[in-house]
Parts: structure tokens; sequence; C-alpha cells
């Protein structure tokens, strides 16, 4: 282990710092598609190939349903195979996100979220990946340039892990993460090699003296015991992936959670928001603070699995919660990270009281004063005791 | 059949072993079930050809039975026979 005073620092944007831990991790297959705002990612890793510096594959394939298509036969073929995608074509690759899962196919794709059409629009929300929760994969979402490169390199661990195979999504905010420049430690070559190891899968199409069927017809008699086995590799994902947080922490030096607290231990009222949000709020928190207010963050890393516990626990001695959803879910009731945040307090004896925030639809910014309002709103609720309205639209003319 | 339940399976559907199409019975999934009047029957063997889901049982030259553990019951040898010795009867009220 070297410390982390050692290490390089790179000036890069979170698409080239997720092409960089691609090129560390050297997978066998890469099949994509470029797409605004993750072009970069396929562009520079397009360059890692043709430079010679990867001995990856690269299939640069007609379209995102093609691209997850090549994914699942690599991977079944028993290869080590990445992709990466954003808005659109996440949703033309739909079918094939589900296959994958459903296959136990541990696939790493980074989802540079952006807003689904239409109207049409390139700028981050994360209606993209939000619309994927249900279809298997393992979903990370990154605060930082720093989170989407060790986060990549972590994914691969988790999703390969035998107690888990499932693929896994590292999602990081369109141009506001992918194309903002940040000092970026980098790790060595030959310690990330290590670190994500050779993949050694159980069954492989080419293993021509054990011959496997992937795929096959699955009636009821058989299907519903398969989705069950699906929820028991997240289940599973829940208790391996603290221990690869442990090894990570101990080869690479950063403490990762499934969720980060910020100033949450004492807080009397406290936002729940996931990626690069976090980091605006956390500067809101620093300040509020200044001023002897106990406000405090809880920053969701992962989504997938849902991190009930840590959630419960965190927030157990709020008063108020506002939960930031960077989508809607046009079920009236607020957007999903809400529903499922309000779902998890639900047995807690002293809930807080919650409300929901929609805001930064199709790239809409969220500044410094608007998270101000929210934590002065949260203030109003503790002292009425009383939510007004359980969502809100945080940025949107009336 | 005694199924198994989701911990003794192999994940994601996945089979493991050659052949094993032979242990799923489709032959439940038949309404109307070929029967061969075997007096008119000249084993000409078309109806073997046919067959979709090698479920003509044919033993040193000459149809013995159906496979009616997997036939599925299309049909399709009793419309090819050119004796019209094999009908369709209905098997399920």
């Amino acid at each position: 282990m070297s410390p982390l005073s050692e290490r390089i620092v790179k000036a890069l944007t979170g698409d080239e710092a997720a092409a960089e831990a691609m090129r560390q991790i050297n997978p066998d297959v890469v099949a994509a598609y470029p797409i605004t705002p993750q072009t970069e990612i396929v562009m520079n890793y397009a360059q890692f190939v043709a430079n010679g510096v990867v001995d990856t594959e690269m299939v640069a394939v007609e379209s995102e349903h093609s691209a997850m298509s090549a994914c699942v036969g690599a991977s079944a073929a028993g290869a080590r195979a990445m992709t990466a995608t954003s808005a659109n074509g996440l949703a033309l690759m739909w079918e094939v996100v589900y296959i994958a899962a459903s296959n136990r196919l541990p696939i790493v794709m980074t989802v540079v979220n952006r807003a689904l059409s239409a109207p049409i629009n390139i700028h981050c929300d994360h209606s993209d990946s939000m619309g994927a929760r249900d279809s298997g994969w393992i979903q990370i979402y990154c605060e930082n340039v720093q989170e989407v490169y060790e986060l990549l390199i972590m994914a691969v661990k988790i999703a390969e892990h035998p107690d888990i195979l499932l693929p896994v999504m590292v999602c990081e905010d369109g141009f506001i993460t992918s194309h903002a420049l940040e000092g970026v430690k980098i790790f060595r070559d030959e310690e990330v090699k290590n670190f994500v190891g050779e993949y050694k899968p159980q069954f492989s199409l080419l293993d021509v003296e054990h011959p496997v069927t992937y795929g096959p017809l699955d009636l009821q008699d058989y299907y519903f015991e398969h989705k069950r086995q699906q929820v028991e590799a997240m289940e599973n994902a829940k208790k391996v992936i603290p221990r690869i947080f442990i090894e990570f922490e101990k080869v690479f030096g950063s403490k990762y959670g499934f969720v980060e607290g910020y100033k949450i231990d004492d807080a009397e009222i406290a936002i729940v928001a996931l990626s690069s949000t976090c980091g605006t709020t956390k500067v809101v928190v620093d300040k509020l603070r200044e001023k002897g207010k106990r406000v405090g963050l809880l920053k969701l890393r992962f989504f997938r699995p849902f991190p009930k516990e840590e959630i419960v626990e965190s927030l157990a001695n709020v008063k108020a919660v506002a939960v930031l959803d960077r989508s809607e879910s046009f079920s009236t009731q607020g957007g999903p990270v809400f529903t499922e945040v309000k779902s998890a307090l639900y047995e807690v004896d002293r809930r807080p009281l919650i409300t929901n925030y929609i805001y930064g639809l199709g790239g809409r910014d969220i500044d410094t004063s608007q998270i101000e309002k929210v934590y002065d709103d949260l203030g109003k609720i503790v002292e009425q005791n009383k939510v007004e309205t359980a969502v809100n639209y945080l940025g949107v003319r009336e | 059949m005694n199924k198994k339940g989701w911990k003794e399976i192999p994940k994601a559907g996945i089979i493991t072993e050659a052949g094993s199409a032979h242990n799923y019975k489709t032959g439940q999934w038949r309404t109307f079930k070929p029967i061969r009047d075997k007096d008119k029957c000249t084993h000409c063997l078309l109806c073997w050809i046919y067959c979709p889901d090698s479920s003509i049982l044919v033993s040193q030259g000459k149809l013995v039975d159906f496979d009616y553990d997997h036939c599925k019951g299309c049909g399709i040898c009793s419309n090819v026979c050119p004796r019209k010795c094999i009908k369709m009867v209905k098997e399920r009220p």
C-alpha cells in the first residue's frame, strides 16, 4: 500500500477518469456506442485500443441494443465485458439490460446520467438510470470524478463476486461530473490489476469440455425460482460489498460505505441526495453549521441494493428530512428516492418528518441558495411539526 | 414430477447437461392426440420425416408408437399421412 500523498494526480474529467479506470482494468471486451455526454469514454477508450495499451477486443456496434447484446454474449463466453451509455442509449438497450442481470452476467457499465427525451435534452438528470432501478442491476451514484474512478474499479470486484454475480451501473452526472476537470489521484496500474484480479467464470460458452446453455425457455415452473435467486444475490451483495470496501481501503486508502453521512450524527435536519448535488450540499452544510444550525447530509452512494439499514440508522435522530430527487416518477407521490426512503422509515418508532424536492430536471442548475432554502423549509417544518407539501419542485418556474 | 426449489437449481436457468430437453414433458401442452389406424399404416414413415419433435417412435423400419411425453399434438403427421390413417383426437373435455 502506498499512501495517498504518493499518488500521481492527473487532471481528468469524469469521462476521462472512467476511461482511465477501464484502461487499468483492461477488460476482454468493450462494446459501446457513443452518445452525449458519455462519448468521451468511448472515444478515449478507442484511443487506448488503437495505441495498443490495452488488450481489449473493442466492438464498435451500431446501437446500444447491440452494445449490451455484445456484452451479454461476451460475458456468457467468459469474458470480462464493459460498456457505457447515457439516457436514450440506455433506453434503447432496455430489454438486454434485464437479460444481462437475469443471466447473472457481471457486466460493468458507466451510465453518464442524462435526461430522457422528449423534448430532447442532453443535460443531467437521473431519469435514465432511475428507470432501470428495477432491472436487477447494482446501482452506484458518484459524487465526483475521484469517486467515478474508484467506484468503477470497485464495481468489477463487486459484479464478479461468486456470491453476487450481478451487473453494476456506475452513474455519474452528465456534464457536471462527466465534463468537469478534477485533480484525480490515480493508482498504479499493477495495484488495480491485482485488486480486480483475473475473471474466472463458473460457466463459459467457450468451454467445450463443459458445455452449457444460457437463456433457455423458463416458464411457470421455474422462472419464479430464478427471480428469487436474483433477490438473494442482492441480499448477498449487502453482506459482501462491505468486505470489498475494507479490501479497497487496505489497498488504496479510500474509505467507502453504502451511504456517506456528512455532519449527520448530531443533525436536527438533513437532506438526502445522490451524486454531484451532495458536493453542493456539503458547502451549504458547512455554511449553516458556522451559523450554529444543526444541519446534515446523507449521501446515498448505492441505490441498489437499497441501503435501508444504513438510512434508518443515519436518520434515527433527525427531526425532519428533505429527499432530493433528480427525476420524476409521475406517480404524483414524489420521486423514486423519496418513496423508497419514506418506505424505509415506515417501521421506525421515531420516524422523522419527511418531504420531497424534485430538482434539476433536464440539467436545470441547482445552486447553494436553493439548497439553503430547503434547509430553511426544514427548519419551519420542525417548528410547526408538520409537512405542508409532501412533493415540492425546486427551481421550476410557476 | 417433484420440482426443485430456488436454492437447489443452477443460477439463471443455466443448463449444465446435454440432452436435458428429454426430461421436459412437453406432452402436457397437447390438446389433440394422434391415434393411428394400425391396419391402414404402410410404414412409409413420412410422419417420422415431418415430425418437428422426434415424437414418432420407429424400430427396425416400422412405426411402433408416438412419444406422448413429448408430442405437442401439432397434427403435422396426420396432415402428411398419404393413407390418412392418423386421426387427431381431442384429449381433454
